[in-house]
């Protein structure tokens, strides 16, 4: 034994930091402890991580319009989880800089994490901390549910500018009566399509089901590469395993008539619908879209088509201002349409859509809640609209004249369904349905047996519904 | 030293009563002296290891309103129906017995070519260590993009410059077993030179004169290496594998970089990490921690057991 004890002594401390380094993961940082990155910091990394992505924003934002009374709290310092990357973040920090020239309230930008999964766990440290460190917080609408206990009630300042806003997204955001967020920007899936590929091939116009897109999709995708572009694919999507996927697998499974996936306190995710449309979709992986569309995301999408290696698209808006602009190889030859249905079912897009909130531990709350009153007051939404074709969620500038120049594709969506991710079936345990989605839908993707998978998938939401 | 300990202890037994005080008030002043490592040991190792078994036995959650209860051994009940977790104990697995065999393979050969004599050796060691020194998750990414079958540098090799492949080939967004190989090449690019090193200091120890005493009786080289070569470097093989072996079962970055949440590309540590962070679940995501801690420690067994750690 004698000889044999160092050895397990130091194999038990080398376990025991194994299970102490998986576990730490799990530990609440207390972020108070890290040094905020100081704005000169944050303008840097945006400089470096998205010099191609820059782009002249023409206008400059507009000012804030009760500069005079916001000034009362001028000197206060708020923090702003903002957009990642791209021309979002350099919104957000042209609007940061108008506001804090205004009202001298200064605020710091910090982006948030991309994906949406981490992104909410990284909110979700921040409320279990009690943390001040963050005081405005760009805010998914599948969120609202989980995180109300930890948001400012915005209703008796912002409750009245809110009326102006759609109501459903205001209903969403307000939880047992608290408004607990301000709509910021709407978001719905779409098709892209290439106008002069169509032309070319002889389609008059875009795809009204999902099997005339693949038809068409095979026809261009074949013509294209005989004429000597071999990386021409037909359909790029996001088929990546993260939160995007949930939204297009709702988008083909609901536009099939197949529910989605969770509806009422039923789990609905195993039909002959769904079953069927996913079988459509796993055919496309290697024929009419590439292999590695099993790993895009929204902007790896966005890079295949607007390099014009792509004739069909479905993506965000926020697509459509990027691909118009002035460097963009298909500036002039693209057009967006309402997402394919199955025969004799009703079109369908993926309720998306930003908000901002208040946290409850924030320490300059007034000031907080004037730069919300700013950033999703009509002028900032036209701005954002003109400039970046974020489609606004009050109701009386949808028909603006220059938010129809920037988004002219916003009249044919009227009479699409706007269908919604199951978050309110699933409270605090949407993170986990939708990982069970989007894995499932993932592993269809890469060949898997749809009803096996979908089987597995049932089980693991009727664990998470909200009893 | 708490061999010095032992062996302390086994001396008192057979001595006089006479020294005994001695050898007590030494004991005594051993412990004295062991009592900060013990104490800094149970603070960073015992502490969050008990904490972490507590936890696995609660339905604890981050962000929940209601307090944590205790619920036995249900966590553990689910996770051994889990078929999510089976496949990232396999994928696991796999990738360590690829990865350490061919680390193993080519660090062995790559310490043997550096160990002997030859012009720019110096330069030639600093360079062997870059692909370690290089953080993983940049690596990871680097990689990733090399993978692209869009833009990729390999695609652009194999499909435009040497006509090999008539489409590209999507690495990471493949198949699985393709992934995987994609994947554990990538691990065993940046850790063969850490193996190499480690089999570089134990070639280093063997004498040179065994080498000549072996020429002189008429072993050719290939007699030399598996009768002197391996057998000196033992030790040296053990302690590269066991930390590899250890390294590989808990692999993080690598994965979570060129696969995020890929449902069938997890490992133990990526699903560990997606309870706990993810979806704030500490009772299930503690359960997962302590069952590969475990399972760590089955092979860790093997190693000490079949290889007889203690003799080497």
């Amino acid at each position: 034994m004698s000889r044999k004890t160092p050895i397990f002594l130091i194999l038990l401390m080398l376990f025991s930091l194994v299970l102490a380094a998986c576990v730490n993961g799990a530990e609440p940082t207390a972020p108070g402890d890290e040094p905020a990155p100081t704005t000169d910091e944050v303008a840097e990394v945006e400089g470096d991580g998205d010099a191609e992505e820059l782009v002249e924003v023409s206008a400059p934002p507009p000012p804030v319009p009760n500069a005079e009374a916001a000034s009362a709290y001028s000197g206060a310092q708020i923090r702003y989880y903002g957009d990642s990357v791209g021309l979002g973040a350099q919104i957000d920090d042209l609007l940061a800089e108008q506001f804090s020239a205004d009202t001298g309230i200064q605020v710091t930008v910090i982006r948030k994490p991309q994906d949406a999964t981490e992104n909410y766990a990284t909110y979700q440290r921040f409320f279990q901390a009690r943390s001040g460190d963050v005081d405005v917080m760009m805010l998914d609408v599948i969120w609202p549910a989980a995180f109300a206990p930890h948001l400012v009630d915005l209703a008796p300042e912002l409750g009245e500018a809110a009326q102006a806003h759609f109501e459903t997204i205001v209903e969403n955001n307000t939880v047992d009566g608290r408004l607990i967020a301000m709509p910021w920007f709407g978001d719905f899936g779409m098709l892209y399509y290439r106008t002069d590929l169509l032309e070319k091939y002889g389609f008059a116009g875009p795809p009204a089901t999902w099997q005339e897109l693949t038809e068409m999709a095979q026809t261009i995708q074949d013509g294209e590469r005989n004429d000597g572009n071999a990386q021409f694919v037909g359909f790029v999507w996001q088929g990546a395993a993260y939160e995007g996927l949930t939204c297009n697998a709702l988008e083909w499974v609901a536009s099939n008539g197949g529910g989605r996936f969770i509806d009422g306190d039923q789990v609905t995710i195993m039909n002959p619908e769904a079953i069927a449309t996913l079988e459509l979709a796993q055919s496309w992986v290697g024929t009419i879209s590439p292999q590695g569309v099993t790993g895009y995301r929204e902007e790896d999408a966005r890079q295949a088509f607007q390099g014009g290696n792509a004739a069909f698209m479905r993506n965000w808006p926020y697509a459509y201002a990027a691909g118009r602009q002035d460097d963009s190889p298909i500036r002039d030859v693209f057009a967006v349409a309402p997402l394919p249905s199955a025969e004799g079912q009703e079109r369908v897009g993926t309720v998306g859509g930003w908000q901002l909130g208040v946290s409850a531990y924030s320490q300059n709350q007034e000031a907080a809640i004037e730069f919300v009153r700013y950033m999703t007051s009509p002028e900032v939404q036209t701005w954002r609209a003109s400039v970046g074709s974020y489609v606004p969620t009050i109701v009386d500038i949808s028909d603006d004249p220059a938010v129809l120049e920037a988004i002219p594709f916003l009249e044919q969506f009227q009479d699409v369904v706007r269908v919604t991710r199951p978050s309110s079936e699933t409270g605090a345990n949407y993170n986990e349905a939708s990982t069970a989605i989007f894995q499932s839908v993932n592993r269809i993707l890469l060949g898997g047996n749809v009803e096996q998978t979908l089987g597995q998938a049932e089980q693991r939401l009727q664990g998470l519904l909200i009893q | 030293m708490s061999q010095q300990v032992a062996g302390s202890k086994a001396i008192a037994r057979v001595t006089t009563p006479a020294r005994n005080a001695l050898t007590q008030s030494q004991e005594r002043l051993a412990w004295i002296f062991l009592a900060p490592t013990l104490a800094v040991v149970a603070f960073v190792a015992v502490y969050p290891l008990i904490q972490t078994i507590w936890l696995s036995l609660t339905n604890a959650r981050l962000g929940s309103v209601q307090p944590a209860a205790f619920v036995g051994l249900h966590n553990y009940r689910m996770l051994f129906q889990d078929i999510f977790f089976r496949d990232a104990v396999w994928i696991t697995v796999i990738f360590t017995f690829i990865t350490v065999f061919f680390e193993f393979v080519l660090g062995l050969i790559i310490a043997l070519v550096i160990n002997s004599n030859f012009k720019g050796r110096g330069p030639m060691r600093a360079a062997m260590l870059i692909p370690w020194a290089i953080p993983t998750v940049i690596s990871a990414q680097m990689w990733k993009w090399m993978y692209n079958d869009i833009f990729g540098v390999f695609n652009d090799l194999l499909v435009t410059r040497l006509g090999i492949l008539e489409r590209p080939l999507a690495f990471v967004a493949a198949n699985q077993t393709l992934a995987l190989f994609s994947i554990a090449a990538v691990d065993i690019w940046k850790t063969t030179p850490f193996i190499a090193l480690l089999l570089l200091a134990g070639l280093q120890v063997i004498p040179g004169d065994i080498y000549e005493a072996a020429d002189v009786d008429g072993a050719n080289k290939i007699q030399q290496f598996f009768s002197i070569t391996l057998p000196l470097l033992r030790p040296a093989i053990l302690v590269a594998l066991i930390f590899r072996t250890l390294d590989s079962l808990r692999v993080f970055d690598v994965f979570y970089v060129m696969f995020g949440a890929r449902p069938d590309m997890q490992t133990m540590a990526v699903y560990a990490q997606q309870y706990l962070v993810n979806f704030s679940n500490l009772g299930y995501g503690s359960a997962i921690c302590v069952v590969i801690f475990l399972i760590i420690a089955i092979f860790v067994g093997v190693y000490v057991n079949v290889f007889k750690v203690e003799e080497a």
